[in-house]
């Protein structure tokens, strides 16, 4: 069964959220959800772009009081 | 897209060149592009087993860098390789020069190389000196 993992990486700048999740990412199931919390903006626009271009689905990202929650599926 | 081949020189020992080069390696490499890393000079002895010594900043950003949780630039180097296959070679030269034996580098690192090796493997490739 597809799990959700949530992945705290606030505080930590550019590209250690990337590197965070990518380290899930890994461990990962395939059809596992994961949620990135990151307080660095260029991560924010980064990580989707890493997301497509691997071929993970990008779910979206939305901002609370400063952090960014970015939302993958692994896919392979 | 087709992957892209990276080949990366670090020959400086300044902090904001050392993380440059480690962010383009590690970026790069888990972005699927064939990444090889080359360290020499004032660079590879950052990278001596033990050594946990930090480089001098060259400006101002290096200096302010240094007092923020910026992931530091020897684990990114590990996390180009680790995560991303990588390949990060020491450059033969600075090991002599140095008296660096392999054995005193991390066991992440490929073999010694020299120059001539690695300027025929980064034919057609994208090359960024630090």
């Amino acid at each position: 069964m597809a799990e959700k993992k949530v992945i705290d990486a606030r505080g930590s700048f550019c590209p250690g959220p990337l590197m965070e999740l990518i380290g899930w990412i890994k461990l990962a199931d395939i059809g596992d959800e994961l949620e990135l919390l990151s307080s660095d903006k260029g991560s924010a626009e980064d990580v989707p772009e890493w997301v497509k271009k691997v071929g993970h689905e990008y779910l979206g990202s939305r901002e609370e009081a400063g952090v960014w929650h970015i939302m993958v599926k692994k896919t392979k | 897209m087709e992957p892209s081949k990276i080949s990366i020189v670090v020959v400086s020992g300044s902090l904001e060149r050392l993380q440059m080069a480690a962010m383009v390696a590690s970026v790069g490499a888990v972005s699927g592009n064939d990444v090889r890393v080359f360290l020499s000079m004032n660079a590879l002895a950052y990278f001596v087993k033990g050594s946990d010594a930090a480089p001098p900043a060259e400006g101002a950003f290096g200096e302010l860098m240094a007092g923020k949780k910026v992931p530091g630039f020897r684990s990114l180097i590990e996390n180009a390789v680790e995560l991303g296959d990588a390949k990060v070679y020491p450059c033969s030269m600075a090991m002599d020069v140095m008296a660096i034996e392999s054995s005193a580098l991390p066991s992440y690192f490929g073999p010694p190389l020299g120059l001539t090796k690695f300027l025929d493997d980064a034919r057609d490739t994208q090359v960024f000196t630090f």
